[in-house]
Order: C-alpha cells, then structure tokens, then sequence
C-alpha cells in the first residue's frame, strides 16, 4: 500500500478524452437537457467571452438543424461598439432570434435611477426579470462559472429562481449524477448554467482549439484609458473621466466585458489568442479581482446581488 | 501582467492536452480537511492574489491572525457567519499534468446527503482521518458512502502525523483497519497517505519526516491515479436527449437522435434496440459534434443516425440488441433520502432515471441503515433527510434501468415531489454493496441486505 504503483499514461488509452472534450461534452448535454425539458428557453448572450462560447456550444449540440431558441441581451447602454457590432453579426450569421433588455429606456421612463457612480451593472436586475416574464421564458442560460466567485461555487447547473427572480440558497436542490431537476411552477424560472465546470483558462483553451472570434478588444490595443480605484476604465459618454482623473494611451486588453462604467482594463501585450492564454496561465489575480469594480463591494457583493434575481 | 512571457510556457499553455479528475474530500474541520483542501490549492498555486488578500482581510476581521484557508471553501454567508459548511462547494485547480474539479463536502451526520451528492460525480474519494484518532465512525461513514456511491478510487488521508512523533506503525495500523473494512464493502482500491496538511508533509511535496513512506504525495497520487477506465468493458448505453429534425431545404429528411453515451462504446453497423419500445436498427452514422466519427464511447455526447425511420423519442434507451436489459416497472434500490420531508410508504413520485421521467409509487421501506456499522434497521416507517435505505418502487411505465453497480449512469436515478419539483431522494438501482462479502455480523431479516 505504501509503494508506488506504475501508472500508464493517461494519453495512451484510446478512449482518454482531454479535459476540454470532457467539458465540452457536458456543456452539450446541458443544451439538450434543456432543449428536451423546457418550452421557452434564451441564451443571456452580452457579448462576452462565455456569451459567446455558449452560443457556440449551442450551435455545435443542434446541428444541423438550428439553435431551438434565442438571445436575451441585457442591454446596459453603456456597450462597448466592438461587442454591439459582435452581436449584430452573430445573430444575423446564425439565423438567431435576439430580444433586448434595455436599461437606457427604464432610466428615461423614470422607472430606474441613475446612481451616483455611474455604474449601471446593478440596474440590469430589474430589465432582466420583467424581460424573462415578458418573453414567458422558462430557462435562461448564463455564462455564469463557478470558478468566477465563492458565492458562485455552490451555484447548482440548474438553479431555480421564484416568481420574483430571486435565489435562495437554502432552496437549492441537490444535484447528483449527471440529472438535472428542472421543474418548476408556473412563473419561477430555471438559471442554467452550461460553463459551470469550466475555469477562466478552459474558456481560453477552447476558443483557441474552436478558433472562435471574439471581439477585438480581448486583445492587446491602445486605448485611452484613465485609473479608477486600480482599474484603466474606458472614457465614454456614460460619465468617466471625472475632475482630477487623467486619461492617458496604453496598450490593454480586457479579460472580462461588461458594463463600460465598471469593466476595467489590464495592461497587456497579448493580441494573439495564444499569447492571451499563457498570460492567463502565469496570471497572479483572478479576472474579476483584475477587473470587476462591482464584485469589491464587499465580501458578500455577489450572493446579495444573485439574491435579487442578478445572472 | 505585462511581465515577458518565455516560450515555453507559450507553447505549454496553448497546447496542453490534460485529462479531468473529478474528485470529492469527505471529512470534518477537526481532521483538518479545510486545511488540507486549502493547501492543495495554495501549494498548487491555484490561490491567486486576490483570494489570498480576501481571505486575509476577513481573518483580521475576525481577529484571526492568520489567514484562514477554510474562508476560501467557505463561500455563503451563512457559513462563514456560522463557521461551518453546509452545502457542496465546488474548487477547481490544475497542474500541468491533469484539470481537478474537487466536491468538497461536509462530513457530519447530518450532511450524509452533500456527501453522496458530491461523491455522485467522482471518480476519487479523499477521506480524513485523525492519526491520533484512526479509524472512527465518522471514517468508517465515509468509507460507506464512497463504496455504496461506487466511486471507483479511494485514498486514505491520514493526516495530523506531527503529532503521533511522524511514526510509521501508527500509520500502518490506521491503513490496515482502514483498508480492510473498505475492502469488505467492495471498495476496488484504496491508497493510504501519511500526510500533515498542517505541516505540507506528502501533501504537494514529499515529506522529509517520513523516508520509511515511498508512495507518491496526494497531489502526485491525483496527478496519475488512472481514471480512464476500458469502455469496452461496458455495455452501451444510449439514453435519446433530444431529437434533431431540421427540416430545412438542405437537410430535408435529416433525423438524429442526440444523446451523451452513458456506458459502454457504440460503432457504425451496429445492430441497436430501442426500449422501452423493443424495435431495431443499425447505426449508419455517428457525429461527433461536428465530425463524423466510426465509433464513439462514453461520455461522449455525439448524435446517431439509423438505418430505418422509427418512433423515437427523448427517454429511450438504445442498447445493443444482444444485451440483457429487460424493462421493468419494479424497482428495488438502495437511496439516500435528500429532503426535509420524509419518505413514506405509498408516496406518489416522479421518478428520473437518464432522460427519463416516469409516475412512480413508494410500495414499501423494508429497511434503513446505519452507515457508521452497517447496522440495519426493518420496516423503519419512513426515511428522514440524510437516511439510506432500501426502497421498493413501482413504475408507471418499464423502465430500462441497469444495475448501479453495473452502471453509475443508467442505475441512478431521483425521486421528485409531482406537487411542487422538489429533489427528495436519490436512488441506485440494484443491491447496495454487491460485490463485497458479508463484513460485519448484523442481525440481517429475511428482506435484508445481499452484501
């Protein structure tokens, strides 16, 4: 029991599947699970790298025929144009139906206030909901990892939402095996998270082995950028720079896409998606510590705001 | 992060084809497994920065000196108000060999069922024991709960050896014990470890304490542990998904029938039937996302295409038609009881079994078990949250459901609440410890268990 025991390599069997096709064949059968359980499902789909890699996950579990549903956009108005015009494409090319979730028209309807930091991440809660009830969806993708955040790393693959979006964590059911529970009563909905298995660097792996385009700003670029509470954020009409802030060109790239208020940029020279990648590996903060103002709030940020019916 | 990057590194990151392990810990904050979990991660340096810094600023918060690594697996709220863990918490880390996914999992009584949950999915179990303590209840719980959930690969942690002088007869003992009693239940291999996670003996790095150990530290043992095992020892399963008909002017008469392979290895020209139905074909074509492929194997998600037009639909099974799977409506299981609610005898049930979902009715509970000695309880009237015991359970409609020992895909299954979608019970199909002998002397009735 104490001696060492020879282990063939893993690679000499045949029927080894790397860690990528593992994940990849997990995240599919989530599709079809959903697919085969569900009446009204959407895809979140901001753009974003995981956004993207669902979208293309999805089109890989339906093909030949294509994705049996949507896009829900949570439209914050504060885009960034290289990841609006991302969207466009993707659905024109794919055939896709896309529903928007505008946070601009609930400000203008007085319905949702500006804060004072002008940051609008938080007010994606309400548009979201009212767009999942309006749109009767009953399953709504997220990109969500659990990997990203503690309060995300005992998110179930199916996490049920009440009538009113919100999560409770006590109410969570036990997932065992590869069965997921979606049922659910007329007006809650299921959250669905395909990627929850997968880290930041698998992400990366993966668009690198798919080739999967993303928007150009993943990648290393000069940008006016300006420094907000340790973050090169963006100048743009949602209100930054402030007085005393100075804005200065660097070469940057963003490792995560979100609300330009919020997501910040790191430096970097990567601009291939290789380079990108053995940055990530060699990486000493995860990307929401290096770029996510929101998740700082404090230590219970995103349980509180995942609560309230947030992604 | 601007730092220059070696091409070597480049080369490795970009290209690494790594396998996955999936693998649980099942243990007390007394046995340290917080501790040990937290330096698996640490010494793997799969901590960054910002976790670290995070986890200091809430220790001094609490007036804790140091760092507390169990912060970084505690992540609720009401956890880490309450010091304790209360659900499965899943880690991820990697070293240049393999991708872990860890369940990391409470090992109190009353968290039996986050320990199955967590133990469901793995292919190893981590358990703790206390060198000073042995083999315990606790210990001998989670031995239980790895053999009876068939996780195939099972080390013993025995952790804390500073403090018993770093003696190599105190840990012989404890794995003697150890591996005997999971033998008996079936457990096909068991690695012991003398460690100190404390101290990071034989946790990443070798310990200088110990030369009379020459086994591979934890971290080693989980970098090599095989966890392909041969798939064409299995007989194939196939549960439908889903159904793909495009319809469209290119693919007019296309029909697929996507699915992930639960067991086993399927190949064009074989001869398949589908159950319940009972009608046959031939796979004429299998993609493999995208790639038309010649066989395909577990856990593979692929779509297949056959020879004839059938009515198939999402909750079939195809199988390989010399197989013996004969679809019954009497099931006989061993289940972990999950919810708030007990389990009763004539409790009206959904029962979920692969793709499946089918009306089911409770008929009766004719034991319950004690998993600490194997002590068996007859006719016990219910079963409460975190109870194993045997069920017997009628179906509405036959259902192809193989053994759990035989399959952990096709003989497991959940029990849902019809009335609002509750998650009560999960069940594997079949006899609870097939394969072992009989390992300790219980007063066994005449419905008991078949060790």
């Amino acid at each position: 029991m104490t001696t060492a025991v020879t282990v063939p390599e893993e690679t000499d069997n045949p029927f080894a599947l790397s860690h990528l096709d593992a994940l990849e064949s997990e995240a599919v059968h989530i599709f079809r699970e959903v697919a085969g359980e569900f009446e009204r499902p959407v895809i979140l789909f901001s753009g974003g790298k995981d956004s993207i890699l669902m979208l293309h996950l999805a089109l890989k579990a339906f093909a030949p025929a294509p994705v049996p549903f949507g896009l829900l956009h949570v439209d914050t108005g504060h885009n960034f144009p290289e990841v609006l015009e991302y969207r466009d494409r993707a659905v024109a090319s794919n055939g896709l139906r896309l529903h928007v979730a505008s946070v601009q028209e609930y400000i203008d309807a007085g319905t949702l206030r500006e804060r004072p930091d002008g940051t609008r991440n938080p007010l994606q809660t309400v548009p979201l909901l009212e767009a999942i009830s309006a749109g009767r969806f009953d399953a709504v993708f997220g990109g969500g990892r659990r990997d990203e955040e503690k309060a995300r790393a005992k998110e179930r693959v199916f996490s049920l939402r009440d009538e009113f979006g919100g999560w409770d964590p006590r109410r969570q059911r036990p997932e065992l095996w590869q069965l997921y529970n979606g049922r659910h009563a007329p007006g809650e909905h299921v959250r669905v998270f395909p990627l929850s298995n997968w880290t930041e660097l698998d992400v990366w792996q993966y668009i690198a082995r798919e080739k999967i385009e993303l928007p150009a700003i993943y990648y290393a670029h000069e940008r006016e950028v300006f420094s907000r509470s340790g973050m090169w954020l963006a100048p743009g009409e949602w209100g930054g720079p402030k007085d005393g802030e100075r804005v200065e060109r660097r070469q940057v790239r963003y490792r995560t896409v979100g609300d330009m208020s919020c997501t910040g940029a790191v430096d970097s020279d990567a601009d291939t998606v290789e380079k990108v990648i053995a940055e990530i590996a060699v990486s000493r903060l995860t990307e929401r510590g290096a770029t996510r103002a929101d998740d700082k709030l404090s230590e219970a940020a995103m349980e509180d705001r995942k609560r309230e019916g947030y992604f | 992060m601007t730092g220059t990057l070696d091409s070597e590194a480049l080369g490795t990151a970009a290209t690494a084809t790594t396998s996955l392990l999936r693998f649980a810990t099942a243990g007390s904050v007394d046995d340290g497994k917080s501790t040990l979990v937290g330096r698996l991660l640490h010494d793997s340096k799969s901590v960054l920065t910002d976790q670290l810094e995070a986890v200091s600023r809430a220790s001094r918060e609490r007036g804790q000196e140091a760092p507390d690594l169990a912060l970084l697996t505690d992540g609720l709220r009401a956890e880490r108000e309450q010091g304790i863990t209360i659900d499965v918490a899943y880690r991820y880390f990697a070293t240049p060999k393999r991708r872990f996914i860890l369940a990391d999992t409470p090992g109190h009584v009353q968290y039996t069922r986050n320990m199955v949950t967590g133990a469901s999915t793995a292919e190893l179990a981590v358990v703790l024991v206390d060198a000073r303590n042995g083999v315990v209840e606790q210990t001998r719980r989670h031995a239980a709960v790895a053999a009876l959930l068939r996780v195939p690969h099972v080390v013993l942690a025995v952790n804390k050896m500073d403090l018993v002088d770093y003696q190599e007869s105190v840990f012989a003992a404890i794995a003697d014990a150890f591996s005997a009693y999971a033998t008996s239940l079936g457990v096909p291999e068991v690695t012991a470890i003398p460690i100190s996670a404390l101290e990071g003996d034989n946790v990443v790095d070798a310990s200088a304490h110990m030369d009379w150990y020459s086994g591979p530290t934890v971290l080693e043992h989980l970098e090599t542990v095989q966890v392909t095992h041969d798939p064409t020892d299995d007989a194939a399963r196939f549960p439908v998904q889903y159904v793909i008909r495009p319809q469209t002017a290119e693919h007019p008469d296309y029909r697929g029938y996507a699915g992930q392979i639960a067991s086993g290895v399927l190949r064009v020209g074989d001869r398949v039937t589908v159950h319940p139905s009972g009608q046959t074909s031939t796979i004429t074509a299998i993609d493999n996302l995208g790639q038309a492929v010649a066989t395909a194997w577990a856990p593979q998600s692929v779509t297949l295409r056959l020879a004839d037009d059938l009515d198939i639909s999402r909750g079939d099974v195809l199988a390989p038609s010399e197989a013996d799977l004969v679809p019954s409506q009497d099931v006989t299981a061993t289940v972990c009881h999950l919810h708030d609610t007990p389990l009763v005898p004539g409790a009206r049930v959904l029962l979920k079994v692969a793709t499946r979902t089918v009306k089911a009715r409770v008929e009766d509970i004719p034991s319950r078990l004690t998993l600490a000695d194997l002590s068996q309880h007859p006719a016990p009237g219910q079963l409460v949250a975190n109870d194993i015991g045997r069920v017997v359970l009628r179906t509405a409609e036959p259902l192809p459901l193989d053994p759990y020992a035989r399959s952990r895909r096709t003989g497991s299954f959940l029990l849902v609440d019809p009335s609002d979608g509750s998650t009560l019970t999960a069940g594997m199909a079949g006899d609870a410890f097939a394969d072992a002998d009989s390992p300790v002397a219980t007063a066994a009735d005449d419905e008991g268990w078949d060790f």
